[in-house]
């Protein structure tokens, strides 16, 4: 039988356990509701977006999708102005942006002296912190005006003559166009996509790299028949996340694209995007046309998503490839 | 010519594309900065720190607008750190392989990637609409729901780094769970984790399209958090676009000045960074 101090040491030491049981089951239970709550946002934003942009769909039904009249004085909406704006200036981002990504991902890991790796990768996350709005200003006032005098009527008067796809590359010489947007967004999009890739290209075994050279490989060989294929996939889900970037950004577009909800098949006339539509015009808008511009934020929400999850999916592709292959 | 020649030559115009198109970003980002510094730096004086945002043709400065996106900034990060560290412990100690662990990493970088201005509807019909005013809150609101998936993602991250013996040396000495991970493992990865809040700053320092929708602008001195609330993001976007010159020289020294704070807590985040084993 214990003396009754060791019982009392025995119970006050059962005591610190018990309290320390109940604030570990608060603290697990804490940190479980606030990874909920994440859960609970994103669902939040679906629920609210769609409830807001109901009285859009209850009107127009699916010819909210279908139709490109944008017309606030007569309450008449369609989205696919803005959807296709949306489309094609990310693609455009897109087409400049992955090429010159790819470049500057093998001159830092490749090809630049040590001194030089850290000071260039720096830079160009640099260009990544930049606000997006100050792209949109030195987009309005620098970039769109010598783009207008100097570049356009070179391509205008080259590609614009070339059969069928000459008429892509027509368009007043004003400077603010989907054109100028997507080259805009290409420039924002390159820090990431170049990032990712930089990381992948880092992560190719050395042996690998260096026994191709050794079977007398050039330094683009071993890129294209080694370190690319090894790192496809997630080569391709930055690429898609440089895409569902380019697809949301807000300020620099609205600065730049125009503002247009007319439909033109050359690339050179203003425009809009889903996102530019919603910052231009929110200001006056209430009733259905607030509830449009809600459904477009839903359209653009889903949209993004969807490149996202994508992006998502080839970056497990190659997680998985990698544990197949170490384990 | 010889295959090997052609290959040579292959080689040799790609490699220089890259040194090309290097040169290309790094031009961009020298005339974005150049452009900044030279309009901006000249309209920069005492009155931009002392006095409010003028009308069209008076003068004045950008005070109620600094002190809008400070007050704004720090709430948000108040509120979305706390959640994003806790959301963060929960994924990387208790929940490693669960499927609801799975399930949240995937919708934090939905989130993470989200449209900001989706964020700012979002925050509009959830708290602008029913109380029928933009507020300093809804913009706070907004610009936290930014923060949660930064810190979310760095603090895992970093909490994961921390090594198992770690936890296990706290947890023989008899220490609860909560014990080790405050005491043992956020303290061998607080850096880090720091880090990841200084990178959330930054980012939601120059948002401009949620505040669009919540907090929108506020031409006169205001710290009311109820009420509409000047910052620097939406006096650019409505001074630049404005057809008054001497708004939208305004608009290049409030550029120049959030690039700059923006620059400087990047390179902050990136010397707070060390890894959680070096200590």
């Amino acid at each position: 039988m214990a003396t009754p101090e060791e019982q009392l040491i025995l119970h006050r030491q059962l005591q610190a356990k018990s309290s320390g049981v109940l604030l570990d089951r608060i603290f697990k239970g804490s940190a479980f509701s606030f990874a909920a709550l994440v859960l609970i946002v994103l669902f939040g934003i679906m629920l609210m977006l769609f409830k807001e942009a109901w009285p859009t769909f209850a009107h127009f039904g699916f010819g909210f999708f279908a139709s490109a009249e944008w017309d606030a004085v007569n309450n008449k909406y369609g989205a696919i102005i803005p959807i296709i704006g949306t489309l094609v200036t990310s693609l455009i981002a897109v087409v400049i942006g992955v090429p010159v990504s790819f470049g500057i991902a093998i001159f830092i890991t490749l090809m630049a002296p040590n001194w030089m790796k850290r000071p260039v990768g720096i830079a160009i996350e640099l260009l990544a912190a930049v606000p997006s709005i100050i792209y949109g200003m030195w987009g309005l006032f620098y970039f769109a005006p010598w783009f207008a005098n100097s570049v356009q009527p070179i391509m205008t008067d080259t590609l614009g003559e070339l059969p069928v796809l000459g008429q892509f590359f027509q368009g007043p010489p004003i400077g603010v166009s989907i054109f100028t947007a997507g080259v805009v967004l290409a420039i924002m999009i390159i820090p990431f996509i170049a990032s990712v890739m930089r990381d992948m290209f880092e992560i190719v075994p050395t042996t690998l790299k260096e026994s191709a050279y050794a079977m007398g490989s050039t330094t683009w060989e071993v890129v294209w028949k080694v370190i690319l294929p090894y790192t496809k996939a997630g080569v391709v889900g930055g690429i898609i996340l440089g895409l569902g970037r380019a697809m949301g950004e807000t300020m620099a577009v609205a600065f730049v694209v125009g503002n247009s909800l007319e439909l033109n098949t050359g690339l050179f006339y203003p425009g809009a995007t889903i996102a530019s539509t919603m910052a231009n015009e929110f200001n006056e808008a209430s009733g259905l046309h607030m509830s449009s511009l809600i459904a477009l934020g839903l359209i653009l929400f889903i949209i993004t998503f969807l490149v996202l999850s994508i992006a998502k999916w080839f970056l497990m592709i190659l997680e998985r490839a990698h544990q197949g292959t170490s384990t | 010519m010889t295959k090997y020649q052609v290959r040579k030559i292959v080689n040799f115009i790609n490699l220089s594309a890259s040194i090309l198109v290097t040169l290309f970003g790094l031009v961009m980002l020298a005339w974005i900065l150049s452009v900044l510094f030279g309009k901006g730096f000249q309209y920069i004086n005492w009155a931009v720190f002392t006095q409010m945002t003028p009308p069209p043709g008076a003068n004045g400065g950008l005070l109620n607008a600094i002190v809008g996106t400070l007050g704004l900034t720090v709430l948000a990060v108040l509120i979305g750190t706390p959640i994003g560290v806790m959301a963060g412990t929960y994924l990387a100690e208790f929940g490693m392989k669960g499927t609801f662990s799975n399930v949240v990493r995937f919708i934090n970088d939905v989130l993470l990637s989200a449209p900001s201005i989706v964020v700012g509807v979002f925050v509009y019909t959830l708290v602008v609409e029913p109380s029928g005013h933009f507020s300093g809150w809804a913009g706070a609101i907004a610009l936290s729901i930014l923060v949660i998936p930064v810190v979310v993602r760095t603090t895992e991250d970093m909490l994961k780094l921390v090594p198992t013996p770690m936890r296990e040396a706290a947890a023989a000495l008899g220490a609860p769970r909560y014990k080790v991970t405050i005491s043992i493992v956020y303290k061998a990865a607080l850096s880090g984790m720091i880090t990841g809040v200084l990178l959330a700053t930054a980012r939601i320092m120059g948002e401009t399209a949620p505040l669009l929708f919540t907090a929108l602008n506020n031409q006169f001195w205001s710290v009311d958090m109820n009420q509409p609330m000047a910052n620097m993001p939406v006096v650019i976007y409505q001074y630049a676009l404005s057809p008054y010159e001497d708004w939208q020289n305004l608009a290049w020294a409030a550029a120049l000045l959030i690039t700059i704070s923006v620059l400087l807590m990047n390179i902050l985040a990136r010397y707070t960074l060390k890894s959680p084993t070096s200590r």
